[in-house]
């Protein structure tokens, strides 16, 4: 049986990890690169870098982060941030990463999924949007979740899997950060747009949150989270061996293997 | 040596690092010469399958990679260089594989339930279905990570362990110096690591 993933995001600027702290059993907690093994030793099944870096020397750092990170930890790498063109896909790919994820570039110009999709495969192309709800409806947000673009999110799901996506990261605006769970509602919704698989990000705050998603939204694949795995709130091993109790399927390392 | 064979599908980057950090010495090449002189071959490959077939056969790999495997050295495809060791593919049309192993690579729609999603993508246990090398330090239920929406069909007791996503999809399939991996062994974590060492291992086959 396929297991549900759990998948720890890294924000990366200028080299480092943004909110890596109150962090035990690494060096360095802000070394994306020490993080990354972590996660990975730790029972990881993905892992997503965003890059979060405006300035062109920090860009040249993330590529060289990515390049280690990949010669060590062998597990699927997704790579977001900055990704407008497919020039950017090979810059990436050329360095390790498996999948990448576009956002604010696909708003841009929505062919850039199906150029990518066409010269990489679908599976290498993961759609990433933020959604916050206004006037009832579900709207996708650019630049970080600044601005209304005013674009339907269901619709664009769904146009996003048939332009070649071949996954997609949900982050819900409205509930990212609040730490009170997943948006179930709009999951729920997006479930109905799509046959792709659906990565849910926003919200996770304890280990009882991913259960509630995986059970109320059966057709959401993957759970993403950063900070409550930063700060070490919830630790892997601990959130996965709770979940596999829960009857969901999941991949639990042994225990030589961590 | 193990030659990772550059045909231009996919990316390269993740196997040969995982095979040097296991210590295993190899190379990425389309050298003729390079190939031919290798212990050991690779058959990368993502995408379609068609594609991957015209590409191997433009670049004279398909000829090359049929000699070597013939002559006894080691082969390892690894998802679509899985499938294209078979004899025929029903992707986007009817191709013919190396014919290397027994079988053919069909769509998982229809064979599937309707509520499973295609691309079959993530993490799945394995069952073990018979007796290879590259299983040795592999137990019952080990995850590997798949991602792929066709799978090997009629590969009878080649198949040496599989996982069920509604059917049993092939994942490790052998037959003599020839394995198939249809999920990454170079993205399995632990698990696919064990596998790459035991395939780098003198004493394999």
């Amino acid at each position: 049986m396929i297991a549900k993933r759990i998948i720890p995001c890294l924000d990366v600027r200028n080299g480092r990890v943004v909110k890596g702290t109150n962090f035990e059993g690494i060096q360095d907690v802000a070394d994306p690169v020490e993080m990354a093994k972590y996660y990975n030793d730790t029972g990881a099944d993905e892992l997503v870098f965003y890059d979060i870096t405006a300035s062109f020397e920090g860009r040249g750092l993330f590529t060289d982060i990515l390049k280690r990170t990949a010669a060590q930890v062998f597990i699927p790498l997704t790579v977001g941030g900055g990704i407008n063109d497919v020039s950017d896909f090979e810059r990436v790919l050329s360095c390790g990463a498996d999948k990448v994820s576009v956002n604010s570039g696909a708003i841009k110009d929505p062919s850039l999924i199906e150029r990518a999709a066409k010269r990489y495969g679908d599976q290498c192309v993961v759609l990433s949007m933020d959604v916050k709800r206004v006037d009832g409806q579900f709207r996708i947000f650019a630049k970080g979740g600044r601005i209304d673009t005013g674009i339907d999110a269901l619709q664009w799901a769904h146009d996003g899997q048939e332009r070649g996506a071949g996954e997609l990261v949900v982050n819900s605006i409205d509930t990212d950060g609040v730490k009170q769970g997943f948006d179930l509602e709009m999951l729920a919704a997006m479930a109905k747009q799509v046959t792709i698989p659906i990565i849910a990000s926003g919200g996770a705050g304890k280990k009882e949150d991913f259960k509630t998603l995986f059970e109320s939204v059966p057709q959401v694949d993957a759970g993403l989270a950063a900070s409550i795995f930063h700060r070490k709130e919830v630790s892997l091993p601990e959130l996965k061996r709770y979940l596999a109790q829960q009857g969901i399927p999941m991949r639990i390392l042994r225990e030589e293997e961590r | 040596m193990i030659a990772i064979i550059d045909y231009g599908v996919g990316n390269l980057y993740s196997l040969s690092h995982s095979l040097s950090f296991l210590g295993i010495d190899n190379k990425v090449t389309r050298d003729r010469e390079e190939i031919l002189g290798a212990d050991k071959i690779i058959l990368p490959g993502v995408g379609a399958f068609g594609d991957a077939r015209d590409k191997l056969r433009e670049t004279g790999m398909d000829a090359l990679v049929l000699q070597k495997a013939r002559a006894g050295a080691p082969l390892l495809g690894i998802c679509l260089g899985m499938q294209l060791l078979f004899e025929k593919s029903y992707e986007y049309g009817e191709h013919e594989g190396l014919g290397l192993l027994p079988g053919e690579i069909c769509p998982l729609k229809p064979d599937i339930p309707e509520n499973l999603k295609v691309p079959h993508i993530g993490w799945n246990g394995l069952c073990i279905q018979g007796d290879s090398p590259l299983l040795k330090d592999i137990q019952e239920g080990d995850s590997v990570y798949y991602v792929h929406s066709f799978y090997a069909k009629g590969a009878g007791d080649a198949v040496k362990a599989a996982s069920e996503y509604g059917v049993m999809v092939p994942g490790l399939v052998q037959r003599g110096n020839v394995f198939g991996a249809q999920f990454h062994p170079e993205k399995s974590g632990p698990v696919g690591l064990k596998m790459l060492k035991a395939f780098g291992e003198e004493t394999l086959c």
